[in-house]
């Protein structure tokens, strides 16, 4: 009896033992998108998720390297642009398969650009195109030649091909056949993706040997940040693509190993006083909002190092401006660093013909500075950081208050009735390139938010930033444009249009079984180098052991 | 003394030692709920900062002292305007009958088919955004009482109508009484344990209430505190488990409830 039971004992205890392997075996990565994927079209993409599966499962001509910053060959071997900044040429590899078997041709190229640039397709990616009146021509003189012809120049436009995942012009499965390293395998909705090695993914390692090294890539979807970070802890993911400060401060004092700070992102949490002249606000105040010296001394009076410090736990740069420092080739590193300077800034009120009387400013009519910022409900970084900015401004008099409002009633008030009088939001930027700024630095801009849609510049300075951008999108050479874009940073820095207050830090989670992850700034931050990670065979994928 | 009675005194002195700390706020603690402490966020207790700080410095004690002034005044303060509305609409309905019963009852049920937390977050956007914090925290509880009487009207409607034909109710009739004598003097006497019943109902299903605007970040504006707005502190785990002081304001909430709980009339005291 007692040897059976020992036996039994035994046999229990190696059933136990292999759980935490079976848990992580057949070298799949899991990790989670924090919403359902809206498309699998990769021309319709227009959200995070979706935009997440075209990077996995979509091939393209040219990547842009997350971490260098630079261009990469993709499915094209090499590229030449025209000298009007017109034409693209690329020269394609041969030999390559889709998914599901079918020849990659430079018909293909031909096929995905009419689907992008077709108006009833409505292309959010095809948008980033258009340059001009008229229709854009591919030409495929060979199966490995595509001549892509814009009827106006397209500033940046090697870097737009980036975001453009070939199609198959004859595969029967349409959108699925792909040329990335992985393909769609499986999909429950609400559930889970489900994402397979493509086995003929035309990349290979150094060695020779194909890629991607992981089977299979599993995206739970789980829209809860804290359950994602409850099932990283308890070792069912392997990676965390964005944390935010709180979450990852928690697990950085747990485990420093898992953590991994990328560095400044691209985000920006700015504020900004609304200028709009169909604002319903009292004259007094419109005028406030119109003096440079108004916004420069609350800019100088907000302290952006606590900002940093106490919201963000430190993982958060004070912003300079619009383009933020983690951009290296469109940051203009000769703007000012932003300063904590609450006597400057009542000099500046002062000279503006402001009066600090009694720990009151009062402006020349006797009108005691007081204004509201909203911002919207639910975001506990921002409440923070607006309580902050209350403290800072008592400093020079003013009196902030503060609103949160659903994020409809808030842009019901920025962007139709106009019936607020200053905003605390943030700008999440995810293209390097300023073009994609264009509608917000334009005045006839739509997001040009603190006085959106003007038929006329309002003011000198909005006139000058129009004609730069301009300049600048129709400028040959980057350089050229990177000289136009420096002086709207400039522009922007002297009037403080925006009021840009941190960079917030690319926060993300990596299980020690990942091998090769090395988060980068940009989307995807943590697996944007899928195609070499590894995962290691340890009994236990958790990031607390 | 029996056992409840013991129960009620005690939770009584309790609720009346929170009342006392938040109406002399200013003599609990000599900070400002908003000064915020900037080199000493989520601090440990200690001598100058007895139950610590929050995320932003600020000194816990004084935000919950005066938070409680916020919550335990203008709680109760809505939860009367609730009763009395509930009260005199259920009375009438339950006295007159009829067509006004019907139309009072239907407003009733309509009210509550409501979403009252989509309710509250439209009226909150309608307000004028140049309001003081003083001004949105009593428009918050204004608002709650003036949407949360439904529930208890349903209650004294019942009540009443189990008094519509009693004897002394037909004696009165008989005797030429006014309605309004007969619902004021002879039936509301006969209601008030249950309106008193309600009432403390009502109390802390107003701060909790607020609690879940505030969550929702609609309540109370900053930097003026209340429970509600305290408890969102709650929402930052890794800060609450690497500084548990921070679980003040729940702990007082739900010592508060309980004691409202404890001190309300049982069902068989209300006969």
């Amino acid at each position: 009896m007692r040897p059976r039971f020992t036996t039994a004992l035994a046999f229990l205890a190696f059933l136990l033992s292999t759980l935490p392997l079976c848990a992580q075996s057949g070298s799949e990565l899991r990790l989670c998108l924090h919403g359902e994927p809206k498309t699998f079209d990769p021309v319709l993409v227009d959200d995070e998720a979706s935009e997440n599966i075209r990077y996995l499962t979509g091939g393209v001509l040219v990547r842009l390297n997350r971490q260098t910053q630079a261009l990469e060959p993709g499915l094209a071997n090499s590229w030449q642009v025209s000298k009007d900044g017109r034409r693209i040429t690329f020269h394609l590899r041969k030999g390559l398969n889709f998914s599901d078997g079918t020849p990659f041709t430079s018909e293909d190229v031909a096929y995905t650009m009419h689907r992008l640039m077709d108006p009833q397709t409505h292309s959010p990616t095809g948008d980033a195109f258009r340059s001009g009146e008229g229709t854009v021509d591919v030409q495929t003189p060979a199966t490995d030649l595509a001549v892509i012809s814009f009827p106006a120049p397209v500033a940046g436009l090697e870097r737009l091909f980036d975001q453009v995942a070939i199609l198959s012009a004859r595969s029967p499965k349409k959108e699925m056949a792909v040329l990335g390293p992985y393909y769609v395998s499986e999909y429950k909705s609400g559930e889970h993706i489900l994402l397979r090695r493509n086995p003929n993914y035309w990349k290979r390692d150094a060695e020779g040997h194909l890629l991607p090294y992981i089977e299979s890539v599993r995206l739970d979807i789980q829209r809860n940040r804290e359950i994602e970070l409850m099932r990283f802890r308890r070792g069912e993911l392997h990676l965390i693509n964005r944390l935010d400060a709180d979450q990852f401060d928690g697990l950085h004092r747990e485990n420093p190993a898992v953590t991994r700070n990328a560095g400044t992102g691209l985000d920006a949490e700015e504020f900004w006083f609304n200028q709009s002249p169909a604002a319903p606000l009292p004259e007094f105040k419109k005028e406030w909002f119109r003096t440079t010296e108004f916004r420069r001394a609350v800019s100088l009076a907000i302290n952006r190092e606590d900002l940093c410090r106490i919201v963000f736990y430190g993982y958060a740069a004070p912003a300079y401006g619009p383009v933020s420092p983690s951009n290296h080739f469109w940051f203009n590193a000769a703007l000012p660093a932003p300063k904590h300077d609450p006597q400057g800034a009542l000099r500046l009120l002062t000279q503006a013909g402001f009066r600090y009387e009694n720990q009151v400013l009062k402006d020349r009519a006797g009108n005691p500075v007081e204004f509201t910022v909203v911002t919207n409900s639910g975001n506990a970084a921002r409440e923070k950081m607006a309580a902050m900015i209350q403290q800072d401004l008592s400093q020079i008099g003013v009196k902030m208050r503060v609103v949160t409002l659903d994020f409809p009633s808030l842009i019901e008030r920025m962007t139709r009735t106009f019936d607020y009088e200053a905003c605390l939001l943030g700008l999440v930027n995810t293209d390097l390139d300023p073009n994609s700024q264009m509608t917000v630095w334009l005045s006839s801009g739509e997001n040009h938010q603190w006085n959106p849609n003007q038929k006329t510049p309002a003011t000198s300075w909005e006139a000058e930033i129009d004609k730069l951008m301009q300049q600048q999108a129709s400028a040959l050479s980057d350089r050229q444009r990177k000289t136009k874009f420096d002086q709207v940073q400039q522009i922007v820095a002297e009037q403080q249009p925006f009021l840009y207050l941190v960079n917030k830090d690319v926060l993300t989670a990596v299980s020690p079984a990942v091998v090769g992850g090395a988060p980068a700034v940009l989307n995807p931050q943590a697996f944007w180098n899928v195609e070499t990670l590894r995962l290691k065979p340890v009994p236990e994928m958790g990031a607390l052991r | 003394m029996t056992a409840k009675r013991i129960q009620r005194v005690i939770s009584g002195s309790i609720l009346c030692a929170v009342f006392a700390a938040g109406v002399f706020a200013g003599s609990v603690t000599h900070y400002s709920y908003a000064l915020q402490f900037r080199e000493t966020p989520n601090a440990a207790p200690s001598i100058l900062h007895p139950m610590g700080t929050d995320s932003l410095g600020r000194d816990l004690l004084a935000r919950l002292a005066y938070g409680t002034r916020v919550s335990l005044l203008l709680a109760p303060a809505a939860a009367l305007l609730a009763t009395l509305i509930a009260g005199f609409f259920g009375g009438v309905a339950g006295l007159a009958g009829g067509w006004s019963e019907k139309v009072i009852l239907s407003a009733a049920d309509l009210s509550m088919a409501l979403p009252l937390l989509f309710v509250l977050i439209a009226l909150r956007a309608l307000l004028p955004l140049d309001i003081s914090p003083v001004v949105s925290v009593i428009a918050t509880f204004l608002t709650l009482g003036v949407l949360g009487w439904p529930a208890s009207l349903r209650v004294v409607w019942a009540a009443t109508r189990s008094l519509r034909n009693a004897d002394f109710l037909l004696l009165a009739r008989a005797g030429g009484c006014a309605p309004k004598r007969i619902l004021l003097r002879h039936a509301m006497p006969n209601l008030r344990p249950v309106l008193f019943a309600q009432f403390w109902i009502s109390v802390p299903l107003f701060i909790l209430a607020e609690a879940t605007l505030s969550m929702l970040g609609l309540g109370v504006m900053e930097p003026l505190p209340s429970w509600g707005n305290l408890l969102k502190g709650l929402e930052d785990f890794s800060a609450v488990r690497a500084n548990p002081w921070l679980l003040s304001p729940l702990l007082l909430l739900v010592l508060v409830v309980i004691c409202f709980q404890l001190i309300l009339p049982a069902q068989e005291e209300l006969r």
